[in-house]
């Protein structure tokens, strides 16, 4: 069944000037179709202001269609009754890791989401109990979110969001602003809760090597979908990719130039020991 | 030679609970006119060093000399320092603040009490230096692009005219295509100007391609300083403090260990490309 | 300095002070300034200082935390030292120039002091070992009555909160906003007051645009997580009394009978009699 279904969803902004005139439109989503199927984990990958932040939004409904329609769990985001149920079937998590923790301690922030939704306190407790240690940070649950590193923050900020159990969950940039250490911490997590929780994940980034595990990776570019498939189904368009200026990783670039170079290799390498391997098979003919 | 930094050390809040050995016995030389990297994960101590440079913090002990001054001594000018080792913080969020691009960009050249004319003629050299369209230096630096308020950042130290140009992570939210675009302006602007650059990052990928030399900074102190090639040699003990190598080195040390007779020094897609070639042909 | 300030800053630890219910905590530190400002002896003094020294030890809060507060109150406290020093009339003890230091002055000059530093730490004691939310809960509660002449205590609260939690955030800002503008050359210490007021553009532009833009983005983030006011929501940690609550309050109690009883008494003549 898909829990997310776009059709024909665009979004426009309006920009009016001091008097209240129209001075620009701009199609931040662009007719765009999409289906999300329950427990998968799809990745969405564009440039700053290529509309993957604004279509995200939407499955929150935090932004509602200008035109198109979206269903969330089979509810219409634009039915206002069914507004905090959408809210509850898709959580959101936010690039900003200091700007979307409302608690002082982190116990507090997780149950933020299920007091909004009058959980019974009893509950409350155990849903924050399981969604800390889901993320692994049961044993801070009694810190101040300011005193953790940004990856642990925003693994809280993912836990305040699965305490409100919601079917999905959509990241919107959540790395943008880590190292490489928080970014490895996030990105792993999110797999785990998908894998053992079967929780839909809809990850945006930039980041090409975070959506190699993914069941599908769609690329935006200008408010519309240009490519979608599987990683290997993605990264085998090496040169559409370079023309998009995403970041491929290194060892699909390597590939991509022996394959250039006549070496015969498949297309869509994605890890150095799928390469490794490859080469190998090359040597022993 | 500009600047020598001895037996460099800061400890953070002395004597209370939150008391930290920030930099530990740092010992540097930074000759004019290299393009350097500093890579550490966070807490590494490379922005305590980097600011250190132009004296936004004071050192427990050790000296740094500036073109053979110790910038400790007395009446030394930390002013005049700041002009001359010019530092751009992370997020230009946190420096932007006029009406216009223009405007915000003249604010250091202003502050260093030179006349109108030649504030303003240093403030279009930097803009221009920094590749920022003509077309914005009259819009306000809060509705550019992240990409494009970085530019307006450098651009507001470069036109104090320094002499070495110091960035801590102006890569740090961008896309690639920003991240791109900003590093090669950075690259062409060491090129033209041959001012000392220094680029703060945690990323190695993006530093390799650069520079020259690269400083790993662990702990607080300065754990490998070398070509970026003979850095990422010890690709097994960066991984350990939380550093990783570019993927293609790890690639190459993957086929040696195969028993492939590759070099493992390649840095670059291109490098290691053209190196496992040489080794395809033979067996087909 | 802005930056030592420890209000808003809990200090995790186990302890009885930590687990009373923040209206306990509340109603005796209310009380506790009431009775250093209403009884004025030595040995209420002693007792007052007693009853804060065990409660910062029973609290487990290192109390080089508890001192920290003072480091903003410092200038204060000189100036009113200063001023009592010489102001108050008495018997001269020693004559500068004009100035005279009195007996009177030294006294009211030691008491006034103890008496800010008691404050300060005696409302360090509560903030360092409450959660800014269990303040916050703690003074919904205790203002709940006013919500029937349509006060919007939740919202308040929230609100307060909120601050509370953004308040060492803003603070760190604020000093990397500095560091920037002064590789730029910028200078906040020289100059006339206008002048010092003008060098403080370049840092309260960014700060207040970047605080506009976490107050939005935290807004998008509550609403993503289904807040919609104080309506039907359930409370994680609801505010219950418990059996070391009742003691709290007897034990304050207890506390407030002996300041008195010793005051009346007077065993010592009282100075400002």
């Amino acid at each position: 069944m898909n829990i997310v279904k776009a059709r024909k969803l665009a979004y426009e902004y309006i920009k009016l000037d001091e008097d209240g005139k129209l001075e620009s439109k701009s199609r931040a989503v662009d007719d765009v179709d999409l289906d999300v199927q329950a427990g998968d984990f799809v990745a969405i990958l564009g440039h700053n202001g290529s509309g993957k932040s604004t279509l995200a939004k939407h499955i929150n409904a935090i932004l509602l269609p200008t035109e198109g329609t979206l269903y969330v769990d089979g509810k219409n985001t634009q039915d206002e009754s069914k507004l905090w149920e959408i809210r509850q079937t898709a959580g959101m998590v936010f690039q900003n890791p200091d700007n979307q923790i409302i608690g002082t301690i982190v116990d507090e922030d997780v149950g933020f989401g299920p007091e909004n939704m009058g959980v019974p306190q009893q509950e409350i407790w155990q849903r924050v109990e399981d969604s800390l240690k889901a993320v692994g940070m049961w044993e801070y649950r009694s810190h101040s979110p300011n005193k953790l590193s940004g990856g642990q923050k925003q693994r809280v900020a993912i836990a305040g969001v699965v305490a409100m159990r919601p079917k999905c969950i959509v990241l919107d940039e959540p790395t943008a602003m880590l190292d490489p250490n928080g970014r490895k911490e996030v990105i792993q997590t999110v797999h785990e809760l998908n894998q053992k929780e079967h929780v839909t994940v809809i990850l945006i980034t930039h980041y090409m090597e975070e959506v190699i595990h993914a069941d599908k990776v769609i690329v935006m570019e200008q408010g519309k979908i240009v490519m979608q498939g599987t990683p290997r189904e993605v990264f085998s368009r090496v040169e559409e990719l370079k023309a998009y200026r995403l970041d491929v990783p290194q060892v699909t670039l390597v590939a991509h130039e022996l394959q250039k170079a006549g070496v015969p290799i498949p297309n869509g390498i994605l890890t150095i020991d799928e390469l490794v391997e490859e080469l190998e098979k090359v040597r022993r003919k | 030679m500009a600047i020598k930094i001895e037996h460099l050390n800061y400890i953070y809040s002395e004597g209370t609970a939150f008391e930290k050995h920030a930099l530990k016995d740092v010992n540097l030389e930074l000759p004019d006119g290299q393009f350097i990297g500093i890579i550490g994960h966070t807490g590494s101590g490379k922005s305590t060093l980097i600011q250190h440079l132009n004296g936004l913090i004071r050192g427990s002990s050790g000296t740094i000399y500036y073109n053979g001054e110790n910038i400790y001594s007395e009446g030394y000018s930390m002013r005049n320092l700041r002009s001359k080792v010019g530092l751009v913080f992370q997020y230009p969020e946190h420096q932007l603040f006029e009406v216009d691009v223009f405007t915000d960009v003249c604010f250091g050249p202003k502050n260093l009490g030179l006349p109108k004319e030649e504030v303003e003629a240093r403030a279009y050299e930097a803009l221009r230096l920094t590749g920022l369209k003509e077309k914005y230096y009259k819009k306000s630096p809060f509705e550019l692009s992240g990409g494009q308020k970085r530019r307006v950042a450098i651009a507001g130290i470069l036109a104090m005219k320094p002499e070495v140009l110091v960035l801590d992570e102006p890569t740090a939210g961008l896309d690639p295509k920003g991240r791109d675009d900003i590093l090669n302006q950075i690259a062409k602007l060491h090129e033209e100007q041959k001012i000392t650059v220094i680029l703060v990052s945690h990323s190695m990928e993006d530093v390799a391609r650069y520079v020259e030399r690269i400083i790993v900074m662990n702990k607080g102190k300065v754990m490998f300083d070398d070509t970026p090639r003979r850095v990422f040699e010890h690709y097994q003990e960066l991984e350990t403090v939380g550093l990783a190598a570019p993927q293609v080195t790890y690639l190459m040390q993957n086929l040696h260990l195969k028993g492939w007779p590759v070099r493992t020094d390649a840095t670059t897609v291109e490098e290691a490309a053209a190196e496992i070639l040489k080794y395809c042909g033979s067996g087909r | 300095m802005l930056r030592e300030i420890t209000l808003g800053q809990y200090y995790p630890a186990d302890s009885v002070i930590h687990k009373l219910d923040p209206r306990v905590k509340l109603a005796g530190t209310i009380l506790y300034l009431i009775s250093l400002f209403a009884f004025r002896s030595v040995e209420a003094y002693v007792i007052a200082t007693l009853f804060l020294g065990t409660m910062i030890y029973i609290s487990k809060v290192p109390p080089k935390f508890m001192l920290r507060g003072l480091k903003s109150i410092i200038f204060l406290l000189l100036l009113t030292s200063i001023f009592n020093l010489f102001l108050v009339p008495g018997n001269t003890v020693l004559k500068i120039w004009k100035l005279r230091i009195t007996d009177a002055g030294i006294e009211t000059a030691v008491f006034m002091a103890i008496r800010l530093v008691y404050l300060i730490v005696g409302s360090s004691v509560m903030t360092l070992t409450t959660t800014p939310n269990d303040l916050t809960d703690g003074l919904e509660k205790a203002m709940g009555p006013l919500k029937k002449i349509r006060v919007p205590v939740h919202e308040i609260s929230m609100m307060m909160s909120i601050a509370l939690r953004f308040i060492p955030i803003l603070m760190e800002e604020t000093d990397k906003i500095m560091k920037a503008q002064m590789a730029r050359g910028a200078d906040f210490e020289s100059g006339g007051l206008i002048q010092k007021a003008k060098n403080m553009i370049p840092l309260l532009v960014p700060l207040f645009i970047s605080a506009f833009r976490r107050a939005n983005d935290l807004a998008m983030a509550m609403e993503a997580r289904g807040y919609h006011g104080g309506e039907g929501r359930t409370k994680m940690k609801p505010l219950v009394y418990k059996s070391r609550d009742r003691m709290a309050y007897l034990v304050l109690l207890a506390y407030m009978a002996v300041m008195f009883a010793v005051n009346r008494l007077g065993l010592v003549e009282s100075f400002f009699a």
